[in-house]
C-alpha cells in the first residue's frame, strides 16, 4: 500500500490492514451479482434457454454420424454448444453487463469507495464461472438424457475437462471485460459483443463438423479461441474414433492450451490497458 | 493547518480547448457545510471530481483530508463519502442489500439498519431501487455515501428535481449529518438551498472562485442599503437607506405607532449572486 504525502497530517488515520480485503469483498460482489441475476427471470431464461433450444433444434434436424467415424452428429455438436454456451455466459454476458455498469454509474460509484479494484473482477469471474458451470451441467444432462451421450469413465478425461473449462471460461471472461470498453453506451453493448460471438459460432465447428468447413475458414477460425474450446470439449466427451475427422487427426491438447492461454493473456493485458471506471460520455 | 479538510491553491483544469478551472483557491474547514454555487458549466462538478479523486488536475495544489486525491489510497477513500449527481445503477438490488453490500467495503462502517432508518428508508428497505421515487433514490445515494462513516461527504447537486417537501426533508437529513461532525461539501444551483444549509458559500464562475462568505454576508449583503417600504396617506412609499432602524423609528413617529404595509428588505442572496455572475462574464 502506497504511503501518501501528508499522511502525517491525518487526525484519524485508518491503517490499511483494517480495510476489508479483496477475497472478502470479491465474494460479496459475486454473491450480490448472482442474487440479482437470478432475480431477473427473463435474463435467466434467455441465458440458459438459448443453447438448450439450439441443441434441441439441431438434434431434431441432423441425424447420422460424422464422416464414417460412427460418432453421431448430435453428440458432436453437444460439445460445440457447450463451448458456445460457455462463451455466451462469459464473453457476451460480461461484455454487455460491464458496459451497462460503466454507463449507469455502478463502476464510478464503486471506484469512489475503498473497495479493492480487483474485487470487482473477482466478483465478475466467479459470477461467470457459476453461470458457465450451470449451463454446462444443463447441456450435459440433455445430452445424456436425450442423445445417448456417455460421460467419460477415464479420470484423465475429467482432468482435461477441468483445464479446458477453466481456461475457456477464464479467457472468455477477460475478453468480455476487455470488449466492454468498445461500446459507447449501454444501448449498443449487446450488439457490439454479439458480432464476434455470432461470427465465431459459425466458423468454429459448433454446429457443423469443423473439417467440413472450407480450408480458409478453418485457418481463420484456428486463430480464435472458440474453435479450440470446441475441440477441447470434444476430446473430453467423444471417443478417439472421431480423430480422423479432426483437422490434425489428433486432439492437439498442447496447442489448445497454448492458444487459449495466449488469448487469456491478451485479454488480461487489454483489460489492464483499456479498463475505465467512468463512461467517456460525460460523468 | 490541520483543521483544513480541503485546501486547493491555483487549481487548473482544461478539456481540449475549454478551460474548466482557471486558478481556483479554496479552503474548507473541518466540520463546516460548504456550498459551491455557480451556473452550469462554471466548473463546479470538475472541481468536486478533482477533490473526490475522479479527475486529474492539470496544475495547482490540492489536499483533501491531508492527502493529494490524485494519488490517494484506499484508506483515504474510506474517509470520504460521495453522493453523485444522479444515479441509475443497481436497479434490481433492494435498498437493504445495497446498503449492506457497501458497508462491507469499509473498515468501520455504520450499522446498515441505522443508516436505512436515518435516511428515512425503513419502509422501503426491501424495495428494489428501480421502484423508488426520485427523492427516495437520492436517499439511497446518501445512505451509500455515509454508511462508511466518512469524515467528509460530497453532495453534488443533491436535490435537483425534488419537490419542495422532499427538499425540506433532505435538508433535515444533511443538517443531521453536519450535527454529527461530518464536513460537507455541497454543490447546488438552488440559492435557497445554500442559504438554508451552508455555513459558508463560495460562488464559482468561469473557473474561478469569485467570493466566499457566510450566506448572510455574501457580497456585502449585510452592509448593503436596505429598502423600507410602507403605505402612506397618498399610496405606497419607499426609501433606500443605510440606517433602516432609524428610518422606521421616524416613520413610526409620524404614524404615532404602527406603520401600514411596512417592509424592510436587503438584496436577496439571488440578487447578489446574479450580480457576481454577471460581473464575471
Amino acid at each position: 500500500m502506497r504511503t501518501t504525502a501528508g499522511s502525517g497530517e491525518r487526525v484519524t488515520a485508518v491503517s490499511p490492514a483494517r480495510l476489508p480485503g479483496t477475497t472478502r469483498t470479491g465474494l460479496s460482489r459475486a454473491r450480490l451479482e448472482l442474487r440479482v441475476f437470478f432475480r431477473e427471470m427473463d435474463a435467466v431464461i434467455f441465458t440458459f434457454a438459448m443453447p438448450v433450444m439450439l441443441l434441441v433444434i439441431f438434434g431434431a434436424i441432423f441425424n447420422g454420424s460424422v464422416a464414417n467415424t460412427g460418432v453421431s452428429y448430435r453428440q458432436y455438436f453437444i460439445a460445440g454448444i457447450i463451448a458456445s454456451g460457455v462463451m455466451s455466459t462469459t464473453f457476451n454476458t460480461l461484455g454487455a453487463t460491464v458496459a451497462i455498469e460503466r454507463d449507469d454509474g455502478t463502476l464510478k460509484r464503486l471506484a469512489g469507495t475503498p473497495m479493492p479494484p480487483a474485487a470487482y473482477f473477482v466478483g465478475k469471474i466467479l459470477f461467470a464461472l457459476v453461470l458457465s458451470v450451470l449451463e454446462t451441467v444443463i447441456m450435459l444432462a440433455i445430452g445424456v438424457g436425450l442423445y445417448g451421450l456417455r460421460l467419460p469413465a477415464d479420470p484423465g478425461r475429467w482432468v482435461t475437462l477441468a483445464w479446458v473449462f477453466l481456461l475457456s471460461a477464464g479467457t472468455c471472461t477477460l475478453l468480455g471485460i476487455a470488449v466492454s470498453s468498445i461500446p459507447r453506451s449501454a444501448r449498443s453493448a449487446a450488439g457490439v459483443v454479439s458480432l464476434p460471438y455470432l461470427a465465431l459460432q459459425f466458423i468454429s465447428g459448433v454446429y457443423f463438423p469443423f473439417t467440413s468447413l472450407p480450408r480458409v475458414i478453418q485457418q481463420i477460425a484456428a486463430l480464435f479461441p472458440l474453435k479450440w474450446m470446441c475441440q477441447g470439449l470434444r476430446s473430453v466427451f467423444l471417443p478417439d474414433a472421431l480423430l480422423p475427422a479432426e483437422p490434425a487427426h489428433s486432439w492437439e491438447h498442447p496447442m489448445t492450451a497454448l492458444i487459449l492461454a495466449a488469448w487469456g493473456v491478451a485479454g488480461l493485458l487489454l483489460c489492464l490497458k483499456t479498463f475505465r471506471w467512468t463512461s467517456r460520455l460525460g460523468g | 493547518m490541520t483543521d483544513l479538510t480541503v485546501r486547493a491553491r491555483g487549481l487548473r483544469k482544461r478539456y481540449d480547448d475549454v478551460v474548466a478551472i482557471n486558478g481556483l483557491d479554496l479552503d474548507i474547514v473541518q466540520g463546516e457545510v460548504f456550498a459551491l454555487l455557480g451556473p452550469n458549466g462554471a466548473g463546479k462538478s470538475t472541481t468536486v471530481e478533482i477533490f473526490e479523486g475522479y479527475r486529474k488536475r492539470d496544475a495547482g495544489e490540492v489536499r483533501v483530508l491531508g492527502t493529494d486525491p490524485a494519488v490517494a489510497d484506499r484508506a483515504w477513500r474510506a474517509r470520504i463519502g460521495i453522493v453523485p449527481q444522479s444515479s441509475r445503477d443497481s436497479a434490481e438490488s433492494t435498498v437493504r442489500e445495497i446498503v449492506r453490500h457497501f458497508a462491507g467495503f469499509y473498515p468501520n462502517p455504520h450499522d446498515p439498519e441505522e443508516v436505512i432508518e436515518q435516511t428515512g428508508l425503513l419502509e422501503k428497505a426491501d424495495t428494489r431501487l428501480h421502484a423508488l421515487s426520485g427523492g427516495q433514490r437520492r436517499r439511497v445515494d446518501v445512505a451509500l455515501g455515509i454508511v462508511g462513516r466518512p469524515d467528509l461527504v460530497f453532495l453534488d447537486e443533491p436535490t435537483t428535481g425534488f419537490d419542495p417537501e422532499a427538499r425540506r426533508q433532505f435538508w433535515t437529513l444533511v443538517r443531521g449529518l453536519s450535527r454529527d461532525g461530518t464536513t460537507i461539501m455541497l454543490t447546488t444551483h438552488y440559492l435557497e438551498e445554500a442559504e438554508a444549509l451552508a455555513d459558508r458559500v463560495g460562488v464559482i464562475a468561469r473557473g474561478q472562485l469569485r467570493a466566499v462568505a457566510p450566506p448572510a454576508s455574501l457580497g456585502g449583503r449585510d452592509r448593503a442599503t436596505a429598502r423600507v417600504t410602507w403605505t402612506g396617506p397618498d399610496g405606497p412609499r419607499s426609501v433606500e437607506t443605510r440606517t433602516p432602524t432609524q428610518t422606521v423609528a421616524e416613520i413610526s413617529a409620524l404614524f404615532g405607532g404602527e406603520i401600514p404595509g411596512l417592509t424592510v428588505s436587503r438584496p436577496t442572496l439571488e440578487d447578489i449572486y446574479l450580480t457576481m455572475i454577471r460581473d464575471a462574464q
